[in-house]
């Protein structure tokens, strides 16, 4: 037996709300309880996500970025549960989670200057409430503990006040619930009743290590080692992603601690354009997530509503030029200045640093000249 | 037509093998079909075309394995519009460290050969004597051979500069033979030779900077400069009266900042002064970004006070006072030096009355307030007498204005000037 396939017995706590085959359905934990026009919007930013992570993947193949992890597959987890988040709340991202990242409002220009290696984060964090990625496995989620301390001590939650109550959001892979650093996190979280909520997206994968080998037990079982609440969700079903991270990041957010969502959902893509996944998995086993596609069961749905046919050719049209947009700018990122980056470092900078930087602007004179002579 | 060269497709990949066209010459291909595919060290990957148009030539032949960043496939005319931009940068490709090397002139190539300033007589196998960039950078621009200098291993600014002293101003002592120490770059004449009481003043950010900013400016902004002599001293009386008043005691305000409400006020007339030269356009910002260069310890630093033309004068005053203060204690952020659209240089304060300002890059147009000195003046009456008089030259960008707009906006300055009064009328 193909051991990342899950067996019915995997399957019976997962929350679902909207079947494979596009069937709503109803859970008695969670609801989801948008309009056609929610639908629609869920529906839209998992397809420009894609769209934005094909034409990510297709740069890397044109020479023009350096790397492209693509998340492929899993639009579901990632816009459902960035739908739920609002504008005080933080987010906590890895490198794959470009569908976080967008519909946190991050134009999609900025995700590629570190992958193309003209930059070293892309986008003020605090204007559009999301970190910069992680590519540390797991340190994201001590960088959204301190954060969610800071929540604490600020006294932003409790008050029953939406405008003003705020809850941090950290996403991590399965491979990243075996680092000290999640562990750590979680025993903080746990013990201060921090307003945080882990999003494990369990995409079956670390790079080639399956997930059972992290663990003999689904991963959200983690969480009661700790004392925090645990979902298990289907993560490539928007409506129950989006459901269950509304109520962790409600009760974060009334001051009643964490909570532990473990998405199940599939990398559908390699782990990196520098990975070859067919050799560590094969037919069987894509084929099974491919019948589960996050989009193709909310697009079942929309088209059985009948009523978005111009939004959705219109749609077809936005991602294309999104495409285009991207690929442009892509091209036309500045190179960066290497005597520029000392200016990042502190808000006022160190004799030494000074020191340094004169250093650099030197050695590119004498380079630049040493090529040109 | 364009060329697609191999990609590393894998993080420091230095080849691959094309193993299977999907296209044959004469197709059309659309942006991110599928061309071809490639197997590297790691595994076989297909190249999604950044191109559109017709493949005109497929320049590898399946089997044979290339280095990163030779051109594989060409795709001709049909290309999309949008897409000439980057046929023009595909040698520029970020990942194909190949082309970079070849047909850029490289960054990466490092020359094996000893640099001219070591001199003739050290061979290929002599080692470069160590020293931090900047002091190699120095020893370049003075012509010295580095492995001649005295030192304890590392070559410091201290043992170069002592060197130089200790050679008493002989060229070809400090240098080796001629041949040895040519000229630094053949565009520069060649260095004065240094002499015991030379001293050198290692750049400073600030003087970097403001060289790379006059060099630009004055070799892309064809500059006119124009001046005008003004009484000013009905504006010289109203800056005292002003400074008599209770409501201003704590506003230290001066002449210039009458001067740079007054160019505010012109420029209403005559935007054009502020405009941005584009290649196609030229592009009239909607706000003022009000310069005033400041002398710093540091250097010539010049704050830009945002939006100036919304401020009255006390908003000036008090802005102005802020950027200076700041610029002064050397914490002034780029983002306050930036967003210029004008700029006002106050020479005056060096006792000089006029001057031939250069523009800063990218602006349009600069003052220059010349000393207020007691001067006779013919009045309206012919009689002459003493008034407080100035200079104003405004120095713009031809390219932009013609003598017409800058006379006038200069007129303008100095009839404000001359007559504040007259700011009622504008
Ligand atoms: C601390 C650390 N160890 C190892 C790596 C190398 N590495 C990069 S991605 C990855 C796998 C992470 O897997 P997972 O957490 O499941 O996330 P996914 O890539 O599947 O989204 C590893 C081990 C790293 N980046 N950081």
């Amino acid at each position: 037996m193909n051991p990342s396939l899950p067996t019915e017995s995997d399957e019976s706590d997962l929350v679902r709300l909207l079947t494979p085959e596009g069937a709503r359905v109803e859970h008695a934990d969670a609801g989801w309880s948008g309009t056609d026009a929610d639908l629609f919007a869920l529906y839209r930013d998992m397809v420009l996500t894609r769209r934005i992570d094909t034409e990510g993947y297709a740069l890397q193949r044109h020479g023009e970025l350096g790397l492209w992890p693509p998340c492929l597959g899993q639009e579901a987890v990632q816009v459902g549960t960035a739908h739920a988040l609002r504008a005080q709340d933080m987010a906590f991202p890895t490198y794959r989670d470009h569908g976080v990242a967008w519909v946190r409002g991050v134009p999609p220009e900025r995700l590629l200057g570190i992958y193309r290696g003209t930059e070293h984060g892309g986008w003020d964090p605090a204007e559009h409430g999301i970190a910069l990625p992680a590519i540390i496995i797991g340190a994201q989620t001590l960088h959204a503990a301190g954060y969610a301390m800071g929540v604490l001590m600020d006294e932003a939650v409790g008050h029953a006040d939406s405008s003003r109550d705020a809850a941090v959001a950290v996403y991590l892979g399965d491979g990243a619930t075996s680092q000290g650093d999640t562990l750590e996190a979680m025993s903080w979280a746990a013990s201060f009743s921090l307003p945080l909520v882990f999003v494990i997206e369990n995409n079956q994968y670390a790079i080639s290590t399956a997930t059972s080998r992290q663990t003999t037990v689904p991963l959200v079982r983690r969480a009661a080692g700790f004392g925090i609440h645990g979902v298990r969700v289907d993560g490539n079903d928007v409506l129950a992603s989006q459901a269950v991270m509304e109520a962790a990041l409600g009760r974060a957010r009334d001051g009643h601690g964490p909570t532990v969502i473990e998405a199940v959902t599939y990398r559908r893509g390699a782990h990196t354009t520098s990975d070859d996944p067919s050799r560590y998995r094969a037919g069987e086993e894509t084929e099974y997530w491919e019948a589960r596609d996050p989009i193709a069961r909310v697009r079942v749905l929309l088209d059985s509503l009948g009523t978005f046919e111009r939004e959705l050719a219109e749609l077809d049209a936005e991602a294309e030029a999104l495409g285009e947009r991207l690929r442009s700018a892509c091209r036309t990122l500045p190179e960066p200045d290497l005597a520029a980056l000392f200016d990042l470092v502190h808000v006022e900078t160190t004799p030494e640093l000074r020191e340094q930087q004169e250093a650099a602007i030197a050695w590119k004179a004498l380079d630049t000249e040493e090529t040109a002579s | 037509m364009a060329q697609f060269r191999l990609p590393d497709v894998g993080e420091g990949l230095t080849e691959a093998e094309i193993v299977t066209w999907h296209v044959a010459v004469g197709d059309v291909v659309a942006v991110n079909d599928v061309l071809v595919d490639i197997e590297t060290a790691k595994s076989v990957v297909e190249l999604p075309s950044p191109f559109a148009g017709t493949v005109t030539d497929l320049l590898v032949e399946p089997g044979r394995t290339v280095p990163v960043g030779t051109p594989i496939v060409a795709i001709g005319e049909a290309a999309e519009v949008a897409d000439a931009a980057a046929e023009e940068k595909a040698p520029e490709m970020l990942v194909g460290y190949g082309p970079k090397d070849e047909a850029s002139g490289g960054r990466r190539r490092r020359r094996a050969a000893v640099p001219a300033a070591v001199g003739a007589t050290a061979t290929a196998t002599v080692e470069r004597p160590r020293a931090a960039p900047p002091v190699r950078l120095l020893a370049r621009r003075l012509g010295v051979d580095l492995a001649r200098v005295p030192c304890d291993g590392i070559v410091t600014r201290r043992d170069l500069e002592s060197f130089v002293r200790s050679h008493d101003g002989d060229a070809s002592r400090v240098a080796g033979d001629a041949a040895a120490a040519p000229a630094p770059a053949p565009a520069t004449a060649p260095a004065p030779a240094p002499s015991a009481g030379d001293r050198t003043v290692p750049h400073t950010a600030v003087r970097r900077v403001t060289a790379a900013a006059m060099v630009a400016s004055a070799f892309t902004a064809p500059h006119v400069t124009e001046w005008v002599e003004v009484d000013v001293s009905r504006t010289v009386e109203l800056v005292e009266r002003l400074r008599g008043e209770r409501e201003w005691r704590d506003v230290p305000v001066s002449t210039l900042h009458l001067v740079l409400r007054s160019v505010c006020l012109a420029l209403r007339r005559t935007p054009e002064l502020h405009a941005v030269w584009g290649d196609d356009a030229l592009t009239i910002p909607e706000h003022v970004g009000l310069g005033v260069a400041a002398a710093t310890d540091r250097g010539l630093v010049v704050p830009v006070v945002p939006q100036a033309e919304t401020l009255d004068l006390r908003g000036i005053v008090e802005q102005v006072g802020e950027l200076v203060a700041v610029a002064r204690s050397g914490r002034l952020q780029p983002a306050q030096m930036a967003g210029g659209t004008f700029t006002v240089t106050n020479i005056g304060v060096f006792g000089v009355d006029a001057g031939t300002p250069i523009l800063p890059p990218g602006q349009t147009g600069i003052l220059a307030v010349g000393a207020i000195t007691r001067k006779p003046w013919v009045d309206e009456h012919d009689q002459v007498v003493p008034r407080w008089v100035t200079t104003l030259a405004l120095s713009f960008d031809h390219r932009a204005v013609d003598g017409a707009q800058g006379s006038r906006f200069l007129r303008d300055v100095a009839d404000l000037l001359h007559d504040p009064a007259l700011a009622l009328t504008v």
